[in-house]
């Protein structure tokens, strides 16, 4: 059986692994090559890199752990696909088909395309085109106006005065082949997923979808996995807080009886038998 | 040992050199005839439709030379996702095309019974038959697929593992010195890395 995902997201901003709190306020994290580490352990199901810099200028802390130079988000893509053989999912500022090109010769296996999608409907058809739809996340950030889900862009500055299910039949029918919905009310906030924005989704899902934004324990990813049209959890705070925590993370939900790859607590032991 | 990578512009190949890189092997990333003439085996990668991957690989590659690597000097080849669905009869991702007719079977969309499409994530392989390329895996553990479409192989015997996504398809396959994946190795961590070891040392 195919089992659910669990998916730490990373945020870069200006070349520093960030908190988010509603979209708004960013908490810089100490050691960005330790986040790095503790989020792509093997137990990890995928990873996905969203590129949320105002500009293009990196400033990475280099140096500990012996891991090369750094400068900028690609770089630390190509880097951790060099030591964890998983799919990841590269986002942020995608323009053109030029922009998908060069993050996939950078080892992303998929992009995610969101504001571009509402400035130029035409790319999420034309990149699975090229690309095809598997390669094609459609990443939408959502908040609520009233009794409706709006469809927010510019990361959450500017809203588009598109409903979501407007939005998702759109996209899916482009050929996005992923959604990754997330709740920038919820977002930071440590209380859970929008449920209730899950459940006004369900009838408007054909590819799988991810949910993230608003994880505040463990216990709030098995919530998200009980509703059968979410295929992925996905979080990008709770796992910056203690080692290993994605291991934890999985090996509780695992115990706990849920449809998912049992974890694997990858060290370097373990490499000698690969060889 | 030299293993060359097919570099027809499909995909990210970079991950699967640095999983063989991760395994002690330097691969040659290469579409140049006389430098896959040179190596032992030969993996082809693929991802994107079946008819793209066709057409690209037929302005890239020399394709009766590659045929004649694989069926007469019986090298070790792998495909893998799109690589290996290639090596199919036909297919019909968009419309009818001819693959490279080196398994015979017909690459078709999942029926998958309502299941959402693609079929992305971690499903189990379930061994039907035992083959070298699986020493040291078990039966029903997970790798990582990304795929709309199956390869349904025409000889049943050429089908070493199967995986059930709404319908049962093969995911490896295996005809004389020919091996086929639709999940993707160099994506399923340890025992990818695993099944990558054990082709390299076929």
């Amino acid at each position: 059986m195919k089992k659910k995902r669990l998916i730490p997201i990373l945020l870069l901003q200006n070349g520093k692994i960030v908190q988010s709190r509603n979209f708004n306020s960013y908490q810089i994290l100490g050691s960005p090559i330790n986040a790095i580490k503790r989020l792509s352990e093997w137990a990890s199901d995928e990873l996905i890199f969203l590129d949320i810099s105002n500009n293009d200028n990196y400033d990475l802390d280099r140096d500990d752990y012996n891991v090369e130079n750094l400068s900028n988000l690609l770089d630390i893509v190509e880097n951790v696909s060099k030591k964890t053989f998983m799919p990841i999912t590269v986002g942020g500022k995608i323009k053109t088909l030029k922009d998908i090109e060069i993050r996939l010769s950078k080892c992303a296996d998929k992009v995610s395309i969101n504001s571009e999608a509402f400035y130029n409907k035409e790319i999420i058809k034309e990149a699975s085109k090229e690309f095809g739809s598997q390669c094609i996340v459609s990443s939408i950030d959502v908040k609520k106006n009233g009794n409706f889900y709006y469809v927010y862009v510019q990361g959450g500055k500017k809203n588009t005065e598109i409903k979501i299910h407007d939005w998702l039949n759109f996209v899916q029918d482009q050929g996005s082949g992923e959604i990754l919905l997330n709740s920038i009310d919820m977002d930071g906030q440590g209380k859970g997923y929008d449920l209730n924005l899950i459940e006004s989704v369900k009838d408007h899902i054909k590819v799988p979808l991810i949910i993230a934004g608003g994880v505040g324990d463990y216990n709030d990813f098995c919530i998200g996995l009980s509703y059968n049209h979410i295929d992925a959890v996905a979080a990008a705070n709770i796992f910056h807080y203690k080692d290993q925590s994605v291991y934890y993370a999985k090996k509780m939900l695992f115990e706990k009886g849920l449809n998912i790859r049992e974890p694997d607590l990858f060290n370097l032991e373990y490499e000698d038998d690969l060889l | 040992m030299k293993v060359a990578i097919i570099d027809y512009g499909s995909g990210n190949i970079k991950s699967l050199y640095n999983s063989l890189n991760f395994l002690n092997y330097t691969p040659i990333l290469t579409n140049d005839t006389k430098e896959i003439n040179d190596c032992d085996k030969i993996i082809l990668p693929g991802v994107g439709s079946f008819d793209n991957c066709i057409s690209k690989i037929h302005t890239k590659v020399d394709i009766e030379n590659l045929k004649n690597e694989i069926l007469f000097k019986k090298k070790f080849f792998l495909g893998i996702c799109v690589g290996m669905q290639i090596l199919s009869s036909f297919g019909f991702e968009n419309r009818k095309t001819n693959g490279l007719n080196i398994i015979e079977g017909v690459v078709e969309k999942i029926n998958t019974k309502l299941l959402p499409l693609p079929h992305v994530g971690w499903n189990n392989i379930e061994i039907i038959k035992n083959d070298e390329i699986f020493n040291g895996i078990e039966s029903l553990l997970d790798f990582y697929f990304v795929h709309s479409y199956r390869f349904k192989v025409k000889n049943k015997e050429h089908s070493l593992a199967e995986t059930n996504y709404g319908e049962k398809f093969s995911s490896v396959i295996k005809k004389d010195n020919v091996y086929g994946v639709q999940f993707h190795p160099e994506k399923s961590q340890s025992y990818g890395l695993k099944f990558l070891s054990n082709f390299l040392k076929l």
